[in-house]
């Protein structure tokens, strides 16, 4: 036995080697197409790079310029006003659908596989979908109102800056159900019938059986479900893209629309940079405070602290 | 022209001996003279340009593209793409140097990164030469330094689209061509339940193209000769004060309107007066539908009126080609750009989409497209008409920055519609304004 052969037997049985080689594609992959983005993205902000010049460092420059300018101040309050809102909603809907769906009901298999509808549809289709549908002149919903004589003039959805701010949540809400609801279908459906029959042994009604039974058991899957939600639309920006465009009057501008208006068809790289890294410590947070939650849950044991 | 004589370039009589097949008919009128350019051995090429709107437009640039490979042997791949999609893929062609040889982009697209742009200056100078010469906004929007970075393809012409009858039973004979009698007009319609409309949202084309003009025409400018930041002056107010008037004699919705928008409503028949370019028009002559057909007949464009200063000031959308310094054939990259600029390919372009797009050299007016239908006509010189977007001071980042923002199209919105008063929504565009104007 050469002493070659002996360490490329050794390699081969050496779990550790072996698993830093297992590793090696996926922490490519990663690294390359999710940690020098980030970082470059990170960086540029801190440049003053425009798409025809590399720049320099400028310190915290954009961010002061961010500072003093009202479109950036209107985008991150209507992102968090969308995000809350859309949030909010697609939480409740998206349990209140989770708790029918988990019932005996006739051809479930089919009304859950239809349910998954809005989410299996590419979204920008769905958001060409949603601008008709909120059409200043073709819209079926007034069409609908005014034939029934219900209303005199169309509806202005995407004109009046409020209307406009309801009409794209409730566009991301129909979108984003689907997650919500499915995955906290699943999270019920690994509570024991068990816990529910003795509970109403016990004397329980359905608000009780939910609150003391469901509740606690679903609270896991709760948080991870509305981090992910909450990121997704925190981050969102094809409804917007397509919808509006941030107007009227940057009333639905979000943080990540106003980013990529003003890096690429402004050509001002650097600032977009720096207001798409300015929505990381608000993501950071989310993350954060899911996580801490998810530890004192103890989870990971299938322990509670009931 | 001593530089044709450099190697790379044939005449093209030699070129023409070398073995092209099709000759004669292609190369056309003013044979004698030409500039040509050798294309690489093996030369491919890919170009991305935009399509919108009128079909005839892309169906005669690819034929007019076959036309070059069977002449030259180049192969060339043509990405056609909706038309706010090319600023972004350009940028990203210009930023990781590859991508398309050859961009067809918009506005002050060069500007952004000069440095990344082949020198077209030969190219451009033969072409001034032999077809009367480019307008000025073309040398604006082509030249840098006087090096030009783009060759100009023209301008997507945006003037006022209307209803000949609506107008006349408004009382009026046609678009008045003074503002007070426009606004006079734009009140009849409103109140023969006729409104006009133009869009206030995002729109990048029709949005910023009316807006321009109404404060360019009544005075206003962004930017003084030095590159002041020079919006808030009495001229914009006025302009706004006008939009304040105007707004109420919309459609309603108009602040939601993204540029589809007011085509659709047009051919609704809901809208009797809006800014577009000819493609409302090119849509109802050619649909199959009689009653869209009733009403191209009805159907007649007119310039905006003239305010203050006594001028055009209009805004139209021009687009040029760019050609990437990372081309590996960048003399069959000229080469094409010649071949699909010259006569014989550009008229019949033009006609494909009826005059979609105005030539930037004056020779194209003489393009029989003009004359066929004298609703066309009004199209032919607008080239002539229009302001730059970095008006009064240079094309660079920051008015491509400032108009990416939407700065001005949100000024005019929010003093319309009253959500600032007019001395208000003027001081907070000029603060954004003043965001990109620093240095």
């Amino acid at each position: 036995m050469t002493s070659g052969t002996s360490l490329l037997s050794r390699v081969q049985n050496d779990r550790n080697v072996l698993g830093l080689v297992f590793l090696f594609p996926a922490a490519a992959l990663l690294v390359v197409f999710l940690t020098y983005p980030l970082g470059l993205g990170a960086w540029l902000g801190f440049t003053d790079t425009t798409i025809g010049r590399s720049g320099r460092f400028v310190g915290l420059e954009n961010f002061a310029s961010l500072l003093r300018d009202s479109v950036f101040w209107l985008s991150v309050w209507n992102t968090f006003i969308y995000t809350a809102v859309a949030s909010a909603v697609k939480f409740g809907l998206g349990l209140w659908l989770a708790l029918l769906l988990n019932r005996n009901i006739p051809f479930k298999s089919f009304v859950r596989a239809i349910m998954l509808m809005p989410f299996i549809v590419p979204t920008v289709l769905s958001a060409i979908a949603f601008w008709w549908i909120y059409d200043s002149q073709f819209s079926i919903i007034s069409w609908t109102l005014v034939r029934l004589g219900l209303i005199h003039h169309y509806i202005d959805f995407l004109g009046d800056p409020v209307l406009a701010r309801a009409s794209v949540i409730a566009a991301n809400v129909w979108r984003g159900i689907p997650f919500v609801a499915i995955s906290l279908l699943a999270g019920l459906q690994t509570i024991s019938p068990s816990l529910y029959e003795a509970a109403t042994l016990d004397g329980a009604g359905s608000w009780q059986r939910f609150r003391h039974v469901t509740y606690p058991l679903l609270t896991p899957i709760i948080a991870v479900v509305m981090t992910f939600s909450v990121i997704f639309t925190f981050t969102d920006f094809q409804l917007i893209y397509v919808i509006t465009r941030g107007g009227p009057m940057n009333a639905t501008h979000l943080m990540a629309t106003l980013a990529f208006q003003r890096a690429i068809p402004g050509g001002q790289l650097a600032e977009g940079a720096a207001l798409a890294g300015a929505m990381i410590p608000f993501l950071l947070a989310a993350i954060l405070i899911s996580w801490f939650g998810l530890q004192r849950r103890k989870w990971q044991q299938g322990g509670s602290d009931a | 022209m001593s530089k044709m004589t450099r190697r790379e370039f044939v005449k093209t009589t030699a070129g023409a001996a070398a073995g092209v097949s099709l000759g004669a008919s292609l190369v056309g009128r003013a044979e004698a003279a030409d500039l040509s350019y050798k294309p690489e051995k093996g030369a491919k090429l890919r170009v991305l340009r935009w399509k919108r709107f009128v079909q005839g437009d892309e169906d005669m640039w690819m034929q007019n593209t076959k036309k070059f490979t069977e002449k030259t042997g180049v192969e060339v791949r043509v990405d056609n793409e909706g038309w706010e999609d090319v600023r972004p893929k350009a940028a990203v062609a210009a930023n990781v140097g590859s991508g398309p040889d050859i961009i067809i982009g918009w506005y002050d697209d060069p500007f952004q990164y000069p440095d990344k742009l082949l020198d077209l200056s030969e190219l451009a100078s033969y072409l001034g030469k032999k077809y009367g010469g480019w307008y000025d906004i073309c040398r604006r929007y082509g030249t840098r330094d006087g090096k030009w970075i783009a060759l100009p393809l023209g301008v997507v012409g945006n003037l006022l689209t209307y209803r000949e009858s609506h107008v006349r039973a408004a009382g009026f004979d046609g678009v008045p061509g003074d503002l007070p009698g426009f606004l006079k007009l734009c009140q009849a319609l409103k109140a023969k339940g006729t409104p006009a409309g133009m869009a206030l949202g995002h729109a990048v084309g029709d949005g910023n193209d009316w807006v321009h003009w109404l404060v360019w025409t009544h005075g206003g400018k962004m930017v003084d000769d030095k590159g002041n930041v020079a919006l808030n002056s009495p001229e914009t107010i006025a302009a706004l004060e006008y939009a304040k008037e105007l707004y109420p004699t919309f459609v309603p919705g108009t602040l939601s309107w993204l540029d589809p928008n007011n085509n659709k409503a047009f051919i609704d028949g809901q809208v009797s007066l809006t800014n577009n370019g000819i493609s409302i028009y090119y849509a109802a002559k050619n649909s199959t539908d009689p009653k869209l057909k009733e009403m191209a007949a009805d159907i007649n464009h007119a310039h905006f009126p003239i305010g203050p200063v006594g001028r055009r000031t209009e805004f139209n959308q021009i687009t040029s080609a760019m050609l990437f310094k990372h081309s590996k054939y960048p003399n069959a990259a000229r080469e094409y750009l010649r071949f699909m600029w010259e006569w014989d390919q550009y008229d019949a372009w033009m006609k494909a989409a009826i005059g979609y797009v105005s030539g930037p050299l004056k020779a194209f007016e003489k393009s029989t497209v003009w004359t066929v239908d004298p609703k066309h006509t009004i199209f032919r010189d607008l080239a002539g008409g229009m302001l730059d977007n970095g008006y009064a001071y240079k094309l660079g980042a920051a008015s491509a920055a400032v108009m990416a923002d939407c700065v001005l199209i949100d000024m005019v919105a929010e003093a319309a519609t009253g959500a600032q008063t007019p001395k208000a929504a003027v001081e907070r565009a000029e603060k954004r304004a003043l965001r990109y104007y620093k240095i």
